[in-house]
């Protein structure tokens, strides 16, 4: 794993320019700058509206920006001439909850961008779904449907999902905070699973205790603007800013560190 | 004690299984005498309840039916893919589609709030006063232009009711995996929109059912006309009587099966 922050755009797998975001007006993210090496994990903290999901929203090309660029590979997929969907296809992303299609089996989950998307055949898509399913011990499940499945098992599923068609950049948005305390270690252990693999990830959590272990790079949002950002042990353990400092000291507060 | 418990169990729902009986047959013969000794009731059941009128209209009146049904049949396949379709255009975003868009609210406006009734008489007394070249005459295919028309304004609100609960999560994640709008929409959205709109759609097929008899007022010889001719005939209103009763029994099926689609939806949202 990589634990260099100073990385040059031409090798990062994802860079993020000045991105602005409004909503009615009012700025949601005001000019974030933010790379994303290969084999990198980054992690996004901040208190609850910083703006970090409408961040990996806009990285994935789910909202419209107001200003500034998204960089896949060094292409800009923010330019208006770039298929989105195309474009969508380099990233793997799962939610906080409702990810899962609940008319679709489990299998049938994993197995639709590859099939409809990418065009693999049916045999060899479910062939690696059901591998794929069998690594995080769901290959049992995979003819079930997903309201047959704990909550824990479902977001694993969703992980598995945007697996299956190799992204370049798996970006997570507090995937563990609609789940009951004690489904929330699987989940994590996956993802630690996957760090570990050397994907490389963009993720938004309240996890503090699995950023500082498993982050290369923590980043704190404040009302949509970066403001901190470094290795885990500098950005929880001895921050810069003073907003940091707050932020830090209501989670420890809240008994969360 | 586990078998005394089921034999209790037992015996109780065929108390109520009785109970159930006595009272509608209590009921029955209430309404039953009532209707029978009003002073009105044998010139009544001479000119509505006439066997023997019955007996006489039922092969032109059933020929009739089987006019309804293959008008209700044809008409309701082109009112769901029509439905479909205008809800979903309906569902397009983004300032290109603003023609489209309004085009469809404009089509739901003006066919939801239009009587069918003058739909009907618009479409089969006005077109063919066009006298345009390809325009038909008609009358079964005039009155189905006008119900497809109607109901698919209905059929469109359904379905956009039933794409507008999905929720929105479920479309970012379908987009995120790369679909386009497109194929959100048909692998995604549509059935879990068709699923929860089922019972609402089965209604209004109930409703086509009959609404399929108005056509007779263009003149197509459906069982409501067929059952006209018959009772101008014999000066006996039974064989509208009797029309109507196998109009009813016609919709029998299709109610249960909206009944038992409701209390399936239900099951599932209450699991969910
Ligand atoms: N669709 C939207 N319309 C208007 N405001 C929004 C929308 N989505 C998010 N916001 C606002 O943007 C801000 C950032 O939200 P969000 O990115 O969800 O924060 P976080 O994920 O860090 O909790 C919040 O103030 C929120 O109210
Ligand atoms: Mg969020």
């Amino acid at each position: 794993m990589t634990t260099n922050a100073d990385v040059s755009t031409a090798a990062s797998v994802l860079s993020v320019r000045n991105l602005v975001k409004r909503y009615a007006g009012q700025p949601v993210l005001s000019g974030i700058d933010l790379d994303v090496a290969e084999h990198e994990v980054v992690v996004l903290i901040g208190a609850s509206g910083s703006g970090k999901s409408t961040l990996l929203r806009c990285v994935n090309l789910l909202e419209e920006l107001d200003d500034g660029q998204v960089f896949l590979d060094g292409v800009d997929i923010s330019d208006p001439r770039v298929d989105a969907d195309v474009a969508r296809r380099a990233m793997g992303v799962v939610f906080q909850a409702f990810n899962l299609f609940p008319h679709l089996s489990v299998v049938d989950n994993v197995t639709l961008a590859p099939r409809v998307v990418h065009g693999v055949s049916r045999e060899l898509a479910e062939a690696r779904a059901l591998e794929l399913l069998d690594r995080v011990g769901l290959a049992n499940r995979a003819r079930s449907y997903p309201d047959r499945l704990s909550g824990g098992q479902q977001q694993r599923v969703a992980i598995v999902r945007a697996l299956a068609y190799d992204p370049r950049l798996l970006l997570f948005d507090e995937i563990t905070s609609a789940l009951d305390p004690e489904l929330v270690g699987e989940v994590l252990a996956l993802v630690r699973e996957l760090a570990g693999q050397g994907r490389t990830i963009l993720m938004a959590t309240h996890e503090m205790g699995f950023a500082r272990q498993v982050a290369d790079r923590v980043c704190f949002l404040d009302g949509g603007v970066l403001v901190e950002s470094g290795p885990p042990e500098q950005v929880l353990g001895d921050p810069v800013h003073e907003r940091t400092r707050q932020f830090l000291r209501r989670i420890i507060d809240a008994g969360r560190l | 004690m586990q078998r005394e418990r089921l034999a209790f169990r037992r015996s109780r729902s065929r108390r109520s299984t009785a109970v159930a009986l006595v009272s509608t047959l209590v009921f029955a013969a209430v309404a039953w005498f009532g209707v029978t000794s009003a002073p009105g009731w044998p010139r009544v059941r001479q000119s509505f309840f006439s066997l023997d009128a019955a007996v006489r209209a039922l092969p032109a009146v059933l020929e009739g039916l089987w006019l309804n049904v293959r008008v209700l049949v044809v008409c309701e396949a082109l009112i769901l893919v029509l439905g479909v379709l205008i809800a979903a255009l309906r569902t397009l975003r983004g300032p290109v589609w603003f023609p489209v868009r309004a085009l469809a609210t404009g089509y739901v406006d003006l066919f939801r709030g239009l009587p069918l009734i003058i739909c009907l008489y618009l479409i089969g007394f006005g077109l063919p006063g066009l006298r345009l070249t390809g325009i038909p005459n008609d009358p079964v295919l005039l009155g189905g232009i006008a119900l497809v028309l109607v109901y698919s304004a209905y059929v469109a609100e359904v379905f956009r009711a039933g794409i507008e609960s999905v929720h929105p999560s479920q479309l970012a994640a379908a987009r995120s995996l790369g679909l386009n709008h497109r194929r959100t929409m048909r692998i995604v959205v549509l059935p879990q929109a068709v699923r929860r709109v089922l019972p609402a759609l089965l209604n209004d097929f109930v409703a086509l059912q009959k609404d399929c008899g108005l056509i007779s007022v263009l003149g197509a010889v459906d069982a409501v006309r067929a059952a006209q001719i018959a009772s101008a005939t014999s000066y006996n209103f039974t064989p509208y009587v009797l029309a109507g009763l196998l109009f009813v029994l016609l919709a029998v099926p299709s109610a249960r099966l909206a009944d038992w689609a409701a209390r399936r939806l239900a099951r599932r949202q209450g699991l969910a």
